[in-house]
């Protein structure tokens, strides 16, 4: 396995709260201004420390859906039902509010544009994504469509419901124009009219949408511990080599 | 501590006293890894130590449960903040692993099937700090969870514990492994929440 140093040493920072939006009924979008922060890949994550008055603290990791050298960083909270930090995020905090973040963090399940974006020959990028799993694939895709590169980017996103979807409009504009090609699958509830029934992923339909094996693509695949496992037995089943393969599993707290 | 996070209470003030800092208790196991699941066979299994004149001492799967198999009750602690307590493993004391192995060097390098590498100084395996684990929570040792075998280093944070742990390869100096290269700490303490450098 090749293995790079972090970029950029992970350090304590505050932010401050400079928008939220519900992005789907059950996740919130948040962006904070961090005037310390260094810059971040795509992929990267942070975590988030919250403390009461009497000093009692709770700290949670949560992707980024931002990347570059911008001291915005921007967040999408699943609310965790039974959690401590996540039902705080989506439901009590509010815009000009400050919280501590400690990062960036992670230097394994990065992606970065290539140098010369007109670079023909970049393997392909497969990413694969479970529910909201698909924030740090969201911020891959962003970098990918900001620099230009040419790099074949192709998105597998499995969902509940249309409605849970982490930003439909970005994700469709970037396969309008060419930018990477979007396969999402859902599990409970389709769009009216979707040819496919609802249904969770098998090895033969992810097999008919990710890149070929032939194509030897970087594959990312990113959602909870069920999903990831599946999906990466599977992409090795189908004969992708497992060192191209790099997974990021989440679980509730 | 000066900053507090406007109309943040939390849960509970009920802490045990077991939670290292910056640390949340889980009942449930979560699974983090940074590839896909190597599938092992104990059939095709060995474990090895290797040292510094080229000695490696090698185990098959029936030579390595042969050692004994100890029971243990520990906590464990993960880097992303939840730690486990009190949860029942079974595994192979290092003490019995390196009962017959030589060597003059300090630190240890774990390797495991699919490639991963965590470094521990030896004296930290020792002395009934380590073992090389098969069952937790009275079943054998999940796939996903590092099965059939994995490092279990109870007293660092997680990712020392090497999930399906191959062999380990004695080091004249602490040299990083595999997050070590990318941002976390050579050592990991949870006590003094040695996360990253």
């Amino acid at each position: 396995m090749i293995v790079r140093r972090a970029a950029t040493h992970a350090a304590w920072h505050v932010g401050t709260v400079t928008a939220t939006s519900m992005e789907t009924p059950t996740a919130r979008r948040v962006v904070l201004d961090v005037p310390t922060w260094p810059g971040n890949d795509a992929g990267q994550h942070l975590d988030v420390r919250l403390t009461a008055p009497d000093g009692y603290q709770a700290t949670r990791s949560y992707s980024l859906a931002s990347s570059g050298p911008a001291t915005s960083v921007e967040l999408v909270v699943a609310e965790v039902p039974d959690g401590e930090v996540s039902p705080f995020l989506v439901h009590d905090l509010r815009v000009g509010d400050a919280v501590e973040l400690h990062g960036p963090l992670g230097a394994f399940f990065v992606w970065r544009p290539p140098a010369d974006v007109e670079a023909a020959g970049m393997p392909p990028v497969q990413l694969v994504a479970g529910g909201s799993g698909v924030v740090p694939l969201l911020a891959m895709v962003r970098s990918h469509v900001g620099a230009g590169d040419a790099t074949p980017f192709r998105l597998l996103y499995s969902v509940r419901t249309p409605a849970d979807v982490f930003f439909p409009d970005e994700l469709a504009a970037a396969a309008e124009k060419g930018a990477m090609q979007l396969d999402l699958v859902y599990t409970r509830e389709t769009p009216t009219g979707w040819p496919d029934p609802p249904g969770r992923l098998t090895l033969t339909g992810v097999e008919a949408r990710v890149v070929a094996v032939a194509d030897e693509p970087r594959v990312f695949v990113c959602g909870p511990t069920a999903f990831v496992e599946a999906v990466a037995k599977w992409l090795v089943d189908l004969g992708h080599r497992p060192a191209s393969i790099r997974t990021e599993r989440f679980g509730g707290t | 501590m000066s900053f507090v996070t406007r109309g943040f209470t939390g849960r509970s003030r009920d802490r045990d006293p077991r939670l290292p800092p910056g640390q949340t208790l889980v009942e449930d196991w979560p699974v983090l890894s940074a590839g896909p699941t190597p599938g092992v066979r104990t059939s095709d299994w060995t474990f090895t130590i290797a040292t510094e004149d080229g000695t490696v001492h090698r185990w098959t799967w029936d030579e390595f449960l042969a050692l004994g198999l100890q029971d243990i009750e520990v906590d464990i602690h993960c880097v992303t903040h939840w730690s486990k307590l009190a949860m029942p493993w079974r595994g192979v004391s290092l003490d019995r692993l390196f009962a017959e192995v030589e060597t003059t060097q300090d630190f240890v390098m774990a390797h495991s099937y699919g490639g991963y590498t965590t470094n521990v100084p030896l004296d930290e395996l020792l002395d009934g700090q380590a073992w090389v684990a098969v069952e937790a929570e009275g079943e054998p040792l999940r796939p996903e969870h590092g099965g059939p075998a994995r490092l279990l280093v109870p007293h660092l944070y997680f990712w020392k514990s090497a999930k399906w742990v191959r062999g380990l390869v004695m080091m004249p100096d602490d040299e990083p492994g595999f997050w070590e290269q990318s941002g976390y700490h050579l050592h990991g303490d949870p006590w003094r929440e040695e996360r990253y450098w």
